[in-house]
């Protein structure tokens, strides 16, 4: 699903240059759900920003679902995150205006689907996270993990090949961050692919692989033994 | 580009913003309310000079004569210049080409005028037929003087409607014989003339008939002439210029007169002033325009800023929609339709009041100067192209500010 290669990535500050990323290699299979790690400064955000191609790497190669991400403009990058990727952020990123469903529905409004078949497609993934009966509520009438919810069916609404959660759970409680991370396990479950970043151990463990970056380069790459959040939240 | 699905946003967020839409769209329309009336006010200025001038022709050159007040060639000031029959014949053979209608005159203010019970004193002019059209009046009834008038010197007299009221009430005049000082005149024909009341008091004859019957010989108080227009209007200004230097010349020569003496002869060409009024009303018109865009211009800087402050508050938001897919040109679409759409509903808003006030209030203004002050078609067509215009102008700016917006840095966490 992802395939990357000797991933280079610099920001010029002053007069120095920063190296984020000193080559990195990473590939993904299609249904995996992979943490990755850091400290801060550790070049995770970046990495992230360059799978999310809101940033374009210095050098290397990536590879998306078999179709080569580079020299990206403005229209096509909006084009491929629209159809290959959903976003997951710690703070929601919610549209405060609108209701949870039309939030929803906003990717699938940027496919140019009529607004029909957009309302039923995102009722459809409101259902699947359990707020259908929130629909027409504003954001800020949503505790956090609702808000989160949203934010999570609207990364699946336009049913992108991969999902990539910037800390999900960095604004929730534990409670409230082991329910998101249940409703993304079952996603997992489902086959989707997802990519997570955290900081935090015991949501790294609920995923399937962890991969440790440190210094822009990974350090480790371990498979672990899924812990189901339900059974988490049952303790 | 004009979806359903694009203006559904668009009242979305104008209906979630109410009072920041509102200012906005008051400082655009005030700037087109007074476009509209300060428009409306010029061409109301214009119909009212341009009434001003039409009691005459406006093609008209005037001469007058009266006492020198300058010494000039050893001759002492204070000579009457007498204008005579012979002056008027000297012109017209040298200028013929050039006139179009001619009259010389001989009148006298304050003549007593009466029929039957009803009298007053009237201006009565004896001239030659060619006075109805320099006059500019409109026969209402009957006839102006004719050539055999003058030949026969026949005792008839033409009469203004100002005049027809006060002495014949509802009777009708024509054929009706009336003393003028003393002397009796058989009424052929009334006049108006656009110029009003004031020129409906003056009553004509035949000159011939006034040099006799006023013991007059060949003496004229005035000549009148109108000169040939050309299509291109400077082009007359020049002629009507240069044909009255001329006559001024000639006349100054005649009588010995200082060329600078301003009292002795006159001769005034109506064309030069028209042309330096209407320069005048061009001037205000211009000037009028250019407070007027001015106004907008500050309106739409208005809308401008309250753009860039929109763009910049929902900075976060455009880079929410750019990260879900939103193309560059569907945010810009979105801030320019917006602006558009904004500067468009306030101008109209302000286009219709503007007119609403001048359709309201102008029939009531009634000033020397300004008449039915109104907004014709092209004009509001013009505002709204303006309008249009200013609307893409103000949302340019800010919507290329939008879509260079970059989503990572509007995602990045607080």
């Amino acid at each position: 699903m992802i395939e990357i290669n000797n991933l280079n990535k610099s920001y010029a500050v002053g007069q120095n240059k920063l190296h984020v990323l000193k080559g990195i290699n990473f590939s993904v299979k299609s249904g995996e759900m992979v943490a990755i790690m850091g400290s801060s400064g550790s070049g995770k955000s970046t990495f992230l920003n360059i799978l999310g191609m809101l940033d374009e790497a210095d050098t290397g190669s990536y590879v998306l679902d078999g179709t080569p991400i580079k020299q990206l403009n403005e229209t096509t990058a909006a084009r491929y995150r629209n159809q290959f990727l959903g976003f997951i952020c710690q703070s929601f990123n919610l549209i405060s205006y609108k209701s949870a469903l039309d939030n929803v529905a906003m990717p699938l409004y940027y496919q140019g689907m009529k607004r029909q078949e957009r309302t039923e497609r995102a009722m459809h993934y409101l259902e699947k996270v359990g707020l259908a009966n929130w629909a027409e509520h504003l954001p800020n009438e949503l505790s956090g993990g609702q808000k989160q919810r949203v934010a999570i069916a609207r990364a699946l609404a336009s049913d992108p090949k991969v999902l990539l959660a910037d800390e999900p759970t960095g604004a929730l409680d534990s409670t409230t961050s082991y329910e998101v991370m249940d409703l993304i396990q079952e996603i997992n479950d489902e086959g989707k692919t997802i990519l997570c970043v955290t900081h935090e151990r015991d949501i790294a463990q609920m995923c399937r692989r962890i991969v440790h970056l440190k210094d822009g380069l990974i350090v480790k790459d371990e498979s672990v033994d899924q812990v189901r959040a339900k059974n988490a939240l049952n303790v | 580009m004009f979806s359903l699905e694009r203006w559904h946003e668009i009242f979305e967020t104008i209906n979630k913003n109410r009072l920041r839409t509102f200012l906005t769209a008051l400082s655009v329309a005030s700037g087109i309310f007074i476009l509209v009336i300060l428009l409306g006010v010029s061409t109301g200025i214009q119909k009212g000079v341009q009434s001003e001038f039409e009691q005459d022709a406006a093609n008209r050159i005037s001469v007058w004569t009266g006492t020198t007040t300058k010494e000039y060639n050893g001759l002492n000031p204070g000579r009457y210049i007498q204008l005579k029959n012979e002056d008027y014949v000297l012109i017209e053979s040298n200028y013929d080409d050039y006139l179009e209608y001619r009259t010389p005159i001989y009148s006298i203010w304050g003549g007593a005028v009466s029929y039957k019970d009803q009298n007053g004193t009237y201006r009565v002019e004896g001239a030659f037929p060619d006075q109805q059209f320099i006059e500019n009046e409109t026969m209402v009834q009957g006839r102006f003087i004719a050539q055999s008038d003058l030949d026969q010197t026949t005792k008839v007299a033409v009469i203004g409607h100002q005049m027809k009221r006060d002495l014949f009430k509802n009777e009708d005049p024509i054929g009706a014989q009336i003393d003028i000082q003393g002397i009796n005149f058989i009424v052929v024909g009334v006049y108006s003339d656009p110029g009003g009341n004031r020129e409906e008091n003056r009553i004509f004859i035949p000159l011939s008939t006034a040099q006799k019957v006023f013991n007059a010989q060949d003496r004229l108080r005035s000549l009148a002439y109108t000169v040939k227009m050309s299509d291109d209007f400077d082009q007359a200004v020049a002629l009507s210029s240069a044909l009255s230097e001329q006559i001024d010349k000639d006349l100054r020569q005649k009588y010995s007169v200082a060329p600078d003496d301003r009292s002795a002869v006159r001769v005034n060409s109506t064309l030069e002033e028209a042309k330096r009024i209407y320069g005048l009303i061009d001037t205000i018109r211009g000037v009028f325009w250019f407070i007027g865009i001015g106004t907008i211009i500050a309106g739409i800087v208005g809308v401008s800023n309250i753009m860039l402050i929109v763009v910049k508050e929902r900075t976060k938001e455009i880079g929410i929609r750019k990260a879900l897919g939103a193309l560059p040109w569907s945010i810009i679409g979105m801030i320019l339709q917006e602006a558009i759409f904004v500067t468009a509903m306030a101008g109209f808003i302000g286009l219709f009041l503007g007119v609403g006030l001048l359709e309201l209030v102008g029939p009531m203004v009634d000033s020397a100067f300004i008449k039915y002050p109104q907004v014709d078609f092209a004009t509001a067509m013009t505002t709204v192209v303006v309008l249009i215009l200013a609307g893409t102008l103000a949302g340019f700016i800010p919507a290329q500010r939008a879509a260079h917006i970059r989503p990572i840095e509007a995602l990045r966490d607080e």
